[in-house]
């Protein structure tokens, strides 16, 4: 699967709850994250779980600022994420 | 469904007991082999591991910079690795400064790089520390009896993919002319986590 995005790219994560195993952590839903770095291409985990055929995309560590999490902190959360999870959104200020 | 888990640990613990098992039966796995391999891995797998790296990058500012730009190519130089389980992880290795303070989690269930840390700590397991160092990290440090400058930082890494993370703590004030093995003597599993100081 083609790469996407590139370090320094805003993102927008999937706001979808699945039936289903997913890596994408509930808390870091519907949340507007930059690409920090690719880390190499896995198969999807929601597709592996349920036994159906799952190409290898990218992964990206993408870092997220607790308030846009949480509404509130002033630490940042990196988490690890695969091509799926992920739209492009606008440009930090441009939102 | 990322919070939940198969079970009790005992549902758990005797389905991979039913599995290992079926493996045995069909003659794909053989018995002494699963546990001989299990004791050569975990016998490896301490944080004396982690340790000799954090004093190795203390000492020599090179192997630092290479650790830091990519761990897997450089765990070699000191004969550890990260492929004793089915495939090679990827590790990182993320560098605490005066300006930033890096914590270690797993949020979805207890990833951690088991070769260089050893077995993972239960607290490390818990669905509280797991829930809340994410949200509020400077608090649960604060429990761990670590006052955190408040100038200082702080960035979680939840290891929610395929990479592992290990932090290089800070080398503490004081320790100028300690040599490699004195100085792998003070680092703590815990200050690899992040939830501790050197």
């Amino acid at each position: 699967m083609a790469e996407l995005f590139r370090p320094g790219d805003r993102v927008l994560t999937s706001r979808t709850d699945p039936p289903h195993h997913t890596r994408l952590p509930r808390y870091a839903r519907g949340a507007r994250g930059t690409v920090v770095e690719r880390q190499g291409s896995h198969p999807l985990p929601d597709r592996r779980a349920r036994q159906l055929p799952a190409e290898p995309e990218p992964v990206y560590t993408v870092r997220f600022a607790a308030a846009e999490l949480f509404g509130e902190g002033d630490h940042t959360v990196t988490v690890d994420l695969w091509q799926s999870y992920l739209r492009p959104a606008a440009p930090e200020g441009e939102e | 469904m990322s919070g939940d888990h198969a079970g009790p640990a005992g549902t758990l613990a005797a389905r991979v007991r039913h599995l290992e098992g079926l493996l045995e039966q069909r003659g794909l796995v053989d018995a002494r082999e699963l546990d001989d391999a299990l004791t050569a891995f975990l016998a490896r797998a301490a944080p004396a591991n982690g340790a000799r790296l954090v004093a190795r990058a203390w000492l020599d500012e090179e192997f630092s910079t290479r650790l830091l730009a990519d761990a897997n190519a450089t765990l070699p130089e000191l004969g550890l690795s990260m492929g004793g389980g089915l495939q090679e992880q990827r590790l990182k290795v993320v560098q605490n400064t005066g300006e930033t303070h890096n914590v270690i989690v797993c949020t979805l269930c207890s990833c951690y790089p088991i070769a260089l840390l050893g077995p993972s700590p239960t607290w490390y397991k818990s669905e509280a520390y797991r829930s809340r160092v994410v949200r509020d990290p400077r608090g649960v440090l604060r429990e761990f009896g670590f006052e955190l400058d408040p100038a200082v930082r702080i960035n979680v890494w939840d290891s929610s993919a395929e990479s592992r993370y290990l932090v290089l703590p800070r080398r503490p004030a004081g320790t100028a002319g300690l040599d490699e093995r004195a100085l792998a003597a003070l680092v703590t599993r815990n200050g690899l986590i992040g939830v501790a100081p050197i």
